[in-house]
């Protein structure tokens, strides 16, 4: 028997708006459900709900069942003898999820002690043990942190152990692992399936990552708009959709194993749930869209072995076959004229050489002092030439930020070298520096916070043009409108006006006034939904090609690197791990920390994800204000662990320095015993090929 | 931490130092303690004037600059100098500082305990009738100064004293000194009634601190940790009380620590209009009376006060917030 | 168009709503009222001291025989004037110090917040009270500027610490790499943006510098005569509450009303420039 059993869950808030609008759906012991969607598609909103934890004022109908109890509708004194002792909840962002003044300890002894009737000490024990089971080193001591002092995939790992408490038989993970890095979220991924198999409890899993959902669920529900519109088991879903919706969101995610070239886009943006189409909610978007999508919003029916679609030519695309890439139109991106003069004659337009940023580290609110000093940047070296995208990418906290910084400002560095087109950063005068300005632009990570949100488009479009003091402005934000694929008439709304993804374009608008050589580009798509995300790779692949553009290309997913960027640079605590060509680095990594991160990356495909070995690193990454002697990541390092004791000193003694390796002509790691493995298995579709 | 103190202690003596010898300059160079001798009958003679200001160093004679220094010399060693008709400042600052602390610690404690009660109470009830009531309650009670509000009270206890016929409630002064034992500590008490009420419901007591409980508890209200609180199994009502509260507090603890940290330095209005003689009053007058040293001795003292308050508050916050500790 | 959106949410507030309402007749009393009266504010009628509310004299008349209706509005205009201009010199100078110490830091940083420490530590109180009785009688604009200048420290500081956070949004950074001199981008992107905490600074400052007027006056220490607000009228009133209520009452009344409509309409603005708040 299945242990919940949603039916018809509608939710209401106040005003009337339907977040949800009709969900069902059922998990069975030691099952995991993944329900996939994009940001307000109603999928957190439907936990929530069953959890009975929406605002007082929302109003939820239909059945939630569990165990064959109702949950709709219960008492307090009865809801919360089910709270965390039946279904457990594991929230999305784990600093904001505990309460700051507690320990951690005493957080998960509360969660024992409401539903089991222990002493103190007791309690505090099983906190300590569970902490113990989730990996937490030395978890007694840890117990008496409080949650600003855990890292982030620390207290996404005691949030779980304050879950599995009292031995749920549900759990549900609301985007566990979305605010944490790669390979922190392999770990709490591997954690999460050791929670499961020491309760047996099922699991609903929440996500926007359909890389997440292959690895782990049994069964896959998609939402859209509220609604469920396809829901089947993880293959079927993955390898024959039938919904355009689900076909392509599938065709739009980059892969780490997946081609160059363009990305398949879904063009529009999801609908308000306040102002919804008359029909079938994604038809403004679908390119199979027929009239009679607009009459009547279609049924989510089942369509045999345990699957239900809702489009009504869910028959048509079974029959002949269809796939995302059959049905969405794939933009053709021309190719770049500068790539054809070999890369050894082009000009640089970027060098970095050992180039040097240090912090002081302060510490306290009220009591600030200087404690120590950070390491963020520790002499790096590349360059970039004309026409290029050099990726540098790594996880937070490893100094790509403030690299990208330390080039914006044009100001000497601390130490090494910045040289700009041919300019050295440490001698230009300020009228120099002004006019390189020009030639050097940036688009930044959030698109909402990269505009004034007091500006309307054009004058923030506007706003470098009148500073260099160009003539001409409007016809020039005009073209510039056009350029991004947005309309001319949109200079005169404000930024809040538009969607994510056409902020970005707007960023990118502001970017190109001035015609520059090289853009900064910082995590260009990270804050957008995958349908979105893809016109905007397209766009920028686009404008580098017919504009001659060089980028260098901030970002910390590794799939999107693999798209848009021709080289790439690892980046590990302040130093380059691996630098060369994409191919060389993604199907031949050396350095065992590029090993890592790329077997880390779940592939939105459920077979190879099954049969896939990860590489998995141990803790977190040490601090930059005092990394480790010799090779730097050491401290983690899987292949260190190998070693024999000797050959561990000279990784302990010598900095590795990146040494060029044999087998390739652009591909070099820091790493005294590189080796080059494959970690990703070429999928299927790509063999074929 | 002990060397980050030790600078902060510095940098406050400096404060102190430049805000005292500010005020002593601009009161020794505008004020005239002179006046009151002058203007008596039969007049004195300006020898003797002059003899007495030089004594209490307020001659106006003597160069400004070298009045200061022997005023600052003096409070080096922990002398403020004399009043205008030769009192010892330290003397009258000792005795006062006490009565005003006996005059705002109940009120500041109830103010801050009320506020926060009803702060809380209408942050979770937000919109609600029992929200309004007090919302409505606070604002309006935050629209009337305190000397309205105390003015106003006094009349009503003057009047309510009429129609009984007898003093039910005192509204003037400290305490009756013809009374003795525990019949004074009554009186005593019967007289801090008015005071403590203008205090703790005003501007700066029940109102003030419901405004800023209520809007710190909505904060914290929508946060996840209240969420996560619930998800585990307690009741809405316990999870407020123990993740939503507990967080929510801080600022209004510090605030509080604060006032705590200025009851020394009095309420000028309290004072004068129930006529306590504390420091509050004093500032008052001290100006009215033209007394160069104890204007100098108010001001210091209350620089004094109000830094170690804001030090109070700080350590508050970081005894209540382990995000603001330093480890 | 966003402030078209500010000015309808302010309008659904039924505070703010209530408050601007009686803000508007508060001051059209103030400024209309005493065309209405039979009497001028200077005049004296030698047959009525202290005569209570009558048909004659509305409000009753003072200790010298003035007409308490005229008198009082006549106050009340100057104790609005001193709101507005006190309002708008401190905030005005928070805004700056502010912006300028949190965005260029370091010394000037360091500079500034020192002066506004100094500021605080100084009772601002006894300061003004014994400059400003010495001051040319009848300036009162002297006693703006000495107000002001004491009550802008608190915001400079909140100003100072929202520039630190503003400094490293990023279209501020954008502006910077653009190549747009600093000062420029202090005006251009970090004050408007900062609008909604200063605008509603703005408003309770008023409504404070009318208190702090009055409070300073209860004791003679701010406008001197002949020149009247509510502070000095209600000075004078409160020492004879008991027998001539009316001398108290309509000033302090007006006082708090003036007070309760400005801090309705700020605490309005604060639920419709904050795009958080619910309601
Ligand atoms: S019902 Fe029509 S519009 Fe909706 S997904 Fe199917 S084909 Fe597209
Ligand atoms: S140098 Fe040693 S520790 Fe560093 S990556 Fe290579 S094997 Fe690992």
């Amino acid at each position: 028997m299945s242990i919940l059993e949603v039916k018809d869950l509608t939710v209401t808030f106040p005003g009337g708006v339907q977040a949800v609008r009709g969900v069902s759906y059922e998990v069975e012991r030691g099952e995991v459900l993944g329900i996939v969607g994009e940001s307000g598609s109603g999928k957190s909103v439907t936990s929530l709900a069953i959890m009975g934890l929406l605002q007082q004022n929302s109003v939820v109908s239909g059945s939630v069942k569990l165990h064959g109890q109702e949950l709709i509708g219960m008492k307090e004194d009865e809801l919360v003898k089910v709270r965390g002792k039946s279904i457990s909840m594991i929230f999305q962002d784990p600093l904001s999820a505990f309460t700051p003044v507690y320990t951690i300890g005493d957080q998960i002894a509360e969660a024992v002690r409401i539903h089991q009737k222990v002493n103190k000490d007791k309690a505090a024990k099983r906190a300590v043990e569970l902490l113990d089971l989730v990996g937490i080193p030395h978890p007694d001591v840890r117990a008496k942190a409080f949650p600003h002092e855990f890292s982030g995939g620390m207290r996404q790992r005691a949030m779980i152990a304050m879950a599995i408490a009292n031995d749920p038989d549900l759990l549900i993970c609301d985007e566990p692992t979305t605010a944490l890095d790669v390979t922190i979220q392999a770990q709490v991924l591997e954690v999460l399936k050791t929670a499961q198999q020491e309760t047996g409890a099922g699991i609903v899993m929440i996500t926007h990552d359909l890389g997440v959902i292959a690895g782990m669920a049994d069964r896959v529900l998609v939402m859209y708009a509220g609604k469920p519109v396809e829901q089947g088991s993880v293959d079927d879903i993955y390898y024959r959709p039938r919904m355009p919706y689900t076909m392509g969101l599938l065709a739009s995610i980059p892969r780490i194993d997946g081609e160059e070239g363009a990305l398949v886009p879904i063009e529009g943006n999801p609908p308000s749930p306040a102002s919804l189409p008359p029909g079938c909610p994604f038809a403004p978007r679908c390119p199979m869209k027929v009239d009679m999508c607009d009459e009547q919003e279609p049924p989510l029916v089942p369509s045999g072995a345990g699957r239900h679609v809702a489009c009504i030519r869910a028959q048509e695309i079974e029959h002949k076959g269809l796939t995302g890439a059959d049905v969405f139109p794939v933009p053709v991106i021309p190719p770049s004229d500068v790539v054809r003069v070999p890369r050894a004659e082009r000009p640089t337009v970027l060098e970095l050489d050992s180039m040097i940023r240090h912090y002081p580290l302060m510490k306290g609110a009220v009591f600030k002092r200087r404690v120590g000093t950070v390491h963020a940047v520790d002499g790096i070296s590349f360059d970039i030439a004309e026409g290029e995208t050099l990726a540098l990418v790594g996880e937070s906290g490893c100094g790509k930020t403030t690299t990208l910084q330390q080039i914006m400002q044009l100001a000497p560095p601390q130490g090494g070298r910045v040289v700009v087109l041919g300019k050295d950063s440490s001698t230009m005068d300020a009228a120099t520096r002004k006019a390189l300005r020009k030639d050097l632009q940036i688009v930044f990570q959030d698109p909402m916070a990269a505009l004034d949100p007091r500006m309307p488009v054009g004058d923030i479009i506007a706003e470098p043009l009148r500073a260099h003091g160009r003539k001409d402005v409007e016809a020039r934000v005009a073209e510039l409108l056009e350029l991004v694929g947005l309309a001319p008439e949109y200079a005169e709304r404000y930024p809040q006006q538009f969607s994510g993804g056409q902020r970005q374009r707007i960023g990118i608008a502001r970017a190109l006034a001035l015609e520059p050589k090289l853009i900064v580009l910082d995590e260009p798509v990270s804050a957008l939904d995958v349908s979105i995300q893809a016109g905007v790779i397209n766009l920028l692949e686009e404008l580098k090609n017919t504009l001659g553009l060089s980028y260098l290309f901030v970002a910390h997913d590794l799939a999107v690197v693999r798209h848009l960027a021709d080289r790439v640079a690892v980046m590990y605590l302040g130093k380059i791990a691996e630098i060369g060509t994409v191919q060389s680095v993604y199907d031949h990594p050396a350095h065992p920390y590029t090993q890592a991160l790329l077997s880390a990356i779940p592939l939105p495909d459920p077979e190879l994800e099954r049969n896939r070995k990860r590489i998995l690193l141990e803790g977190d990454l040490p601090s930059p204000a005092d990394p480790p002697s010799g090779c730097r990541f050491r401290t983690r390092c899987p292949k260190f662990a190998r070693l024999s004791a000797d050959e561990q000193r000279r990784c302990v003694d010598e900095e590795p320095s990146i040494a060029r390796l044999a087998s390739a002509v652009d591909h070099g790691a820091a790493c005294h015993y590189a080796e080059e493995v494959e970690v990703i298995t070429a999928s299927d579709d790509q063999e074929e090929k | 931490m002990g060397k980050y103190l030790l600078r902060r202690l510095a940098i406050n003596v400096i404060l102190v130092v430049i805000a005292s010898s500010l005020a002593y300059m601009l009161a020794a160079t505008t004020m005239n303690p002179r006046a009151a001798y002058q203007g008596r009958q039969p007049p004195v003679p300006e020898a003797v004037i002059d003899k007495t200001l030089d004594a209490y160093n307020l001659n106006d004679k003597t160069p400004v600059l070298q009045r200061y220094a022997t005023w600052a010399t003096g409070v080096v060693t922990g002398d403020f100098g004399k009043t205008w008709n030769g009192a010892s400042v330290n003397d009258e600052l000792g005795r006062r500082m006490f009565v005003s602390l006996r005059l705002l610690i109940l009120g500041t404690l109830l103010g801050f305990a009320i506020g926060v009660a009803l702060g809380a109470y209408s942050a979770v009830k937000q919109y609600k009738f029992g929200d309004r009531l007090i919302g409505v309650g606070s604002f309006v009670l935050m629209a009337i100064p305190v000397f309205v509000l105390a003015t106003l009270l006094a009349i009503a206890t003057y009047n309510l004293n009429r129609g009984l016929g007898f003093t039910l409630i005192e509204y003037t002064g400290e305490y009756n000194p013809k009374l003795s034992g525990f019949d004074q500590f009554l009186n005593r008490l019967n007289h801090l009634i008015l005071p403590t009420i203008s205090l703790s419901i005003g501007g700066s007591g029940a109102a003030f601190y419901s405004r800023i409980q209520r809007n710190m508890m909505l904060d914290v209200l929508g946060q996840d940790f209240v969420r996560t609180a619930m998800a585990k199994g307690l009741r809405r009502r316990t999870a407020l009380m123990k993740h939503a509260l507990r967080t929510a507090l801080i600022p209004s603890a510090t605030y509080f620590a604060f006032s705590v940290g200025t009851v020394f330095t009095g309420a000028i209005f309290t004072e004068k209009i129930y006529n306590w003689h504390g420091m509050g009053a004093w500032l008052v007058d001290s100006i009215n009376a033209n007394d160069v040293n104890s204007v100098a001795a108010v001001t210091a003292f209350t620089a004094v006060c109000i830094l170690f308050a804001s030090l109070l508050s700080d350590l508050l916050v970081a005894a209540l917030d382990p995000r603001v500790r330093v480890s | 168009m966003r402030s078209k959106v500010v000015l309808r949410r302010l309008f659904r507030n039924n505070q703010a709503r209530y408050g601007f309402v009686a803000l508007v007749a508060l001051v059209l009393v103030a400024y209309v009222g005493p065309y209405i009266g039979k009497y001028d504010w200077t005049e004296k009628d030698f047959m009525a001291f202290l005569s209570a509310p009558s048909a004659d004299h509305w409000w009753g008349t003072t200790s010298i025989g003035q007409d308490l209706y005229a008198v009082t509005l006549r106050g009340m205009q100057k104790s609005i004037l001193i709101g507005l201009m006190v309002a708008l010199i401190s905030t005005g100078l928070a805004a700056i110090v502010g912006a300028f110490a949190g965005y260029f830091g370091g010394w000037v940083d360091r500079v500034l917040m020192w002066g506004v420490e100094l500021l605080l530590v100084l009772p601002s109180f006894l300061l003004i009270a014994i400059i400003s009785p010495r001051l040319k009688s009848g300036n009162w604009l002297w006693f703006v500027v000495l107000l002001a200048a004491f009550s802008w420290m608190i915001t400079s500081r909140v100003v100072r610490s929202m520039t630190m956070s503003l400094r490293e949004r990023e279209y501020v950074q954008a502006a910077l790499y653009m190549g747009i001199p600093r000062w420029k981008i202090i005006f251009r992107h970090i004050v408007p943006n900062m609008s909604s905490l200063l605008i509603i600074d703005a408003t309770l400052n008023v409504s404070s510098a009318i208190i702090g007027e009055a409070a300073l006056s209860f004791f003679g220490f701010g406008i001197q005569p002949p020149d009247v607000s509510l502070g000095t009228l209600i000075a004078t009133g409160s020492d004879n509450a008991t027998g001539y209520p009316w001398l108290f009452v309509f000033p302090a009344g007006l006082l708090v009303l003036l007070v309760l409509s400005v801090n309705l309409i700020g605490d309005g603005l604060r639920d419709a420039l904050d795009p958080g708040s619910n309601s």
